[in-house]
C-alpha cells in the first residue's frame, strides 16, 4: 500500500514538474520532451489505478504518435519561439488565477457527484476482478459497440479524403521514378553510337536537359 | 433473410448501404480520376434515391437496431426522405456550377454522400453516443465541403473558421453530454427520461446544467442565436452549391436530434427547457429580421434568412407538444423547399465573366427573364409568410401549437419579426420588378430550372393539396409521444 502511494506521489510530482517546464522552458524541443515526459507519468498513473488498457494507448498514441508528430512539426517550421514566448511568464499570475478557479470548479464537480436517486449505472462488462480490462473492452468492442466502432472508422474515412481532398497538388513536370521503365532499358535504348568529327565536338540532341 | 443477425441489421439497411455505395464510388473515383466526376455525381443522386426507397420500404412502427441504439420510426422516416431530397437537390445543383467553375472534384459528391450518412445516423439516434458520432460524421464532411474551393482565400478562410466553431461547439455538447451521464448513469435517451423523472433536486441541477451545454452544440448545428456567428461568413465563403447545401439538409438533421432529445430524453423536464428554446427562438426570430436589412450580397442574407428561420421552427419545438412538433416537420419541409428553390436562382446568377451575389444584379430581372423573376418572387413571398403560399402555411402551424401551449408573447414576437423579415424580402421582389434592367444574366441551365421549377410549384400548389404532407407529419410527430 505505502509504495502505491509513494508511487502515486512520484508520478504525480514529476507529472506537474514536467507540465509547469513544458510552458516555462525557453527551447520549444526541450518544451516537447518534457510534455513526452508527463504523457509517460501520467500514464504511470492510470496504471496505479488498474487501467492498464488506458496507460497503454496513452503511450502509444499521445507518446507515439502527437508528440512525435509536434517534434516534427516545431523543428520543421521556422518560428521563432522565443520571440513568441517574449514574457509569457508574466502573465503567470492570470494563469495561476485560472487554474485555481478550475480546480476549485473540479472540486466543486467531484465534491456534488451523485448518480440519480434509484439509478443503478449498469456496467457493460463483467467485474474487472475477473478478468483484464484490454479483454473486457474486446468482448465489447466489436459486439455490443459494433455501430459505434463502424461510425467512428466512418469519420475516420471522411478525415482522410479531406486531408486529400484539402491538400494533395497533382503538379505536372514533376519526375517520378518509373521501375519498369527502368529495368526495361537496353543497350538499344539507351546507348547512342555517334561518328565524332575531330574538333567539333557533338551538339546535344536536347538542349533542355533532361533525360533523353 | 431468415438469419437472425441480419434481420437485427435490417433497420440500418439504408444507412449501411449509403456508407458502403459511397466507398465504392469513392474507390471507382480513385481508379478513373478527375475524369468521373460527372458519372459519381450522377451515380451518387441514383444511390441517394435508392436510400430513399429503402427508407420507405423498411417495414412500418417502431424499428430498433443495436442495442437500442439506433431507432427508426415515423418521425424518422419522414426526416429522413427530407434530409435525402436536400442532399440530391444538392448535388443537382452543383452539376453545372462546378462544371462552368472548373472546379469539379469526384469527391465532392462523395463527401455528401458520407455527410449524408451522418445525417441519417443522427436523426435515428437514440443515445448520446450514437448522437455524437453522427454528428461528427455530419460536420467533418461539410468543414471540407466548406474548404472545398482550396484556391480561394475566401473558401478556405470559411472552412477553417467552421471547423475551428464547430469543434468549439462540439465540445461543450461533450462536455453536456459527459454531466448528463454522470447524473443519470445512462446514455440512453429512455434511460434518461426515466432517471430524470424520479430525480432528486440535486441531480436536477446537474441535468439542467448537462442540458444547457447540450442545447449549445444543437443550436451552433442548426446556427440559433446566440451561436449563430459563424454563418454567414460561411455561407459567403463556401461555394454556392455548398451553401445551397449546408442552408438544407443539415439543418432538417440538426432540428431533428434537438426534437428528438428533448421529447425522448426530457420529457419530465419540459419546464426547464421550454425557457431555453423560447429565448433561442425569439432571439433568432430578431436577429434574422433585423441583421438581414443591411445585408447586399445575396449569400449573407439567407444566411440571415436561415437564422431567422430556424428560430420559427424552434417556436413549434417551444410548444412541447405533439401539435408543436408537427409544425415543426411541416415547417422544415416547406423551408427545404423554398430554401433550395431560391439556391437555384441564386446559381443561375452568373454572367458571362462569371458569377455575381449582389442583390442588386437582380435589378430588372423581370424584363430580362420573366419565369425566373416569378418563381424567384413567389419563393420570396413565401418565405416572408404570405399567404396563400407555402411559407404562411408553415408559420401558421408553428404558431398555432404554440398559443394552443399558451405561449402567447411567443407567438406575437414571432409574426411580429416576421412582419419585419417581409422587407428585405419584397426588397429584392421591389427590384427584379421596377428597378431598371442591369445586365442579363447567361442562359440557365436545365438542372436549376428543374429544381426551380419543382420548388416553386411545390411552394404554390400547396395549398390545394396539402393532405399527405400534413398526415406524414402528424404520424411522424405522434410517434415520438
Amino acid at each position: 500500500m505505502i509504495v502505491a502511494a509513494l508511487f502515486f506521489y512520484l508520478f504525480a510530482g514529476v507529472c506537474v514538474a514536467s507540465a509547469f517546464m513544458v510552458i516555462a522552458a525557453k527551447n520549444p524541443v526541450h518544451s516537447v520532451l518534457f510534455l513526452i515526459l508527463a504523457f509517460v507519468n501520467a500514464s504511470g498513473l492510470f496504471m496505479l489505478l488498474g487501467a492498464e488498457f488506458l496507460a497503454m494507448i496513452l503511450i502509444v498514441v499521445y507518446v507515439g504518435a502527437v508528440a512525435v508528430l509536434f517534434l516534427f512539426v516545431v523543428m520543421m517550421l521556422d518560428v521563432d519561439f522565443a520571440e513568441l514566448r517574449q514574457g509569457s511568464l508574466q502573465y503567470l499570475p492570470v494563469g495561476a488565477l485560472v487554474g485555481l478557479i478550475f480546480l476549485a470548479e473540479l472540486l466543486f464537480v467531484v465534491g456534488a457527484w451523485s448518480i440519480g436517486a434509484n439509478v443503478t449505472a449498469v456496467a457493460p462488462i463483467p467485474p474487472l476482478a475477473s478478468i483484464s480490462n484490454t479483454e473486457a473492452l474486446g468482448l465489447v468492442l466489436y459486439t455490443k459497440y459494433v455501430y459505434y466502432f463502424q461510425a467512428a472508422g466512418l469519420i475516420l474515412l471522411v478525415a482522410m479524403i479531406g486531408a486529400i481532398v484539402l491538400t494533395l497538388q497533382h503538379r505536372v513536370r514533376v519526375r517520378r521514378q518509373d521501375i519498369g521503365a527502368q529495368v526495361a532499358r537496353t543497350p538499344a535504348t539507351s546507348i547512342e553510337i555517334r561518328q565524332v568529327r575531330p574538333g567539333q565536338g557533338l551538339q546535344d540532341p536536347n538542349p533542355q536537359g533532361g533525360a533523353p | 433473410m431468415n438469419d437472425p443477425q441480419i434481420v437485427a441489421l435490417l433497420p440500418a439497411l439504408p444507412e449501411i448501404t449509403l456508407a458502403c455505395g459511397a466507398m465504392l464510388l469513392l474507390l471507382f473515383g480513385a481508379f478513373r480520376g478527375e475524369r468521373s466526376a460527372s458519372s459519381i455525381n450522377l451515380l451518387s443522386i441514383v444511390l441517394l434515391a435508392v436510400v430513399g426507397v429503402m427508407v420507405i420500404e423498411l417495414p412500418p412502427g417502431k424499428l430498433v437496431a443495436f442495442g437500442g441504439s439506433f431507432v427508426v420510426d415515423a418521425f424518422a422516416r419522414y426526416l429522413k426522405i427530407l434530409t435525402l431530397l436536400g442532399s440530391a437537390a444538392a448535388i443537382i445543383l452543383s452539376l453545372d456550377y462546378l462544371r462552368a467553375e472548373k472546379q469539379q472534384k469526384f469527391e465532392y459528391a462523395i463527401l455528401i454522400l458520407l455527410s449524408t450518412t451522418g445525417m441519417l445516423m443522427l436523426i435515428s439516434a437514440a443515445d448520446l453516443i450514437a448522437l455524437y458520432l453522427g454528428l461528427e460524421l455530419m460536420s467533418l464532411a461539410l468543414y471540407v465541403l466548406a474548404a472545398s474551393n482550396r484556391d480561394q482565400v475566401r473558401s478556405t478562410e470559411a472552412g477553417l473558421k467552421y471547423f475551428v466553431l464547430g469543434a468549439l461547439s462540439s465540445g461543450m455538447l461533450l462536455y453536456g453530454a459527459s454531466l448528463i451521464y454522470g447524473f443519470t448513469g445512462t446514455v440512453s435517451f429512455a434511460g434518461i427520461a426515466k432517471a430524470a423523472g424520479q430525480g432528486t433536486g440535486n441531480a436536477g441541477i446537474g441535468l439542467v446544467f448537462g442540458l444547457v451545454f447540450l442545447f449549445a452544440g444543437f443550436c451552433f448545428k442548426i446556427s440559433a442565436v446566440p451561436f449563430h456567428m459563424w454563418t454567414p461568413d460561411v455561407y459567403e465563403g463556401a461555394p454556392t452549391p455548398v451553401t445551397a447545401f449546408f442552408a438544407a439538409a443539415p439543418k432538417v438533421a440538426g432540428i431533428a436530434i434537438f426534437v428528438r432529445t428533448t421529447m425522448v430524453a426530457f420529457p419530465n423536464m419540459t419546464h426547464q427547457w421550454q425557457q431555453i428554446v423560447v429565448f433561442v427562438a425569439i432571439a433568432s426570430m430578431a436577429l434574422g429580421a433585423f441583421a438581414a436589412i443591411g445585408q447586399r450580397n445575396i449569400k449573407r442574407l439567407m444566411a440571415y434568412s436561415s437564422i431567422g428561420h430556424m428560430g420559427f421552427a424552434l417556436v413549434g419545438l417551444a410548444a412541447g407538444s405533439p401539435e408543436g412538433v408537427q409544425g415543426v416537420l411541416i415547417y422544415m419541409a416547406i423551408y427545404v423547399a423554398m430554401t433550395l428553390g431560391a439556391f437555384a436562382v441564386i446559381l443561375a446568377m452568373r454572367r458571362d465573366d462569371g458569377a455575381v451575389e449582389d442583390i442588386y444584379d437582380l435589378a430588372g430581372l423581370a424584363r430580362s427573364s420573366p419565369g425566373m423573376a416569378f418563381f424567384l418572387a413567389m419563393l420570396l413571398f413565401s418565405l416572408a409568410g404570405i399567404p396563400p403560399l407555402a411559407g404562411f402555411f408553415a408559420k401558421f402551424y408553428v404558431f398555432l401549437a404554440a398559443i394552443k401551449s399558451g405561449l402567447f408573447a411567443l407567438a406575437v414576437i414571432g409574426v411580429v419579426t416576421s412582419v419585419v423579415g417581409a422587407y428585405y424580402y419584397l426588397l429584392i421582389v421591389k427590384i427584379m420588378y421596377f428597378d431598371e434592367p442591369a445586365k442579363g444574366f447567361a442562359r440557365m441551365a436545365p438542372s436549376l430550372k428543374w429544381v426551380l421549377g419543382v420548388a416553386g410549384l411545390a411552394n404554390m400548389l400547396f395549398f390545394v393539396y396539402p393532405g399527405p404532407l400534413l398526415d406524414a407529419a402528424t404520424a411522424a410527430a405522434k410517434s415520438l409521444f
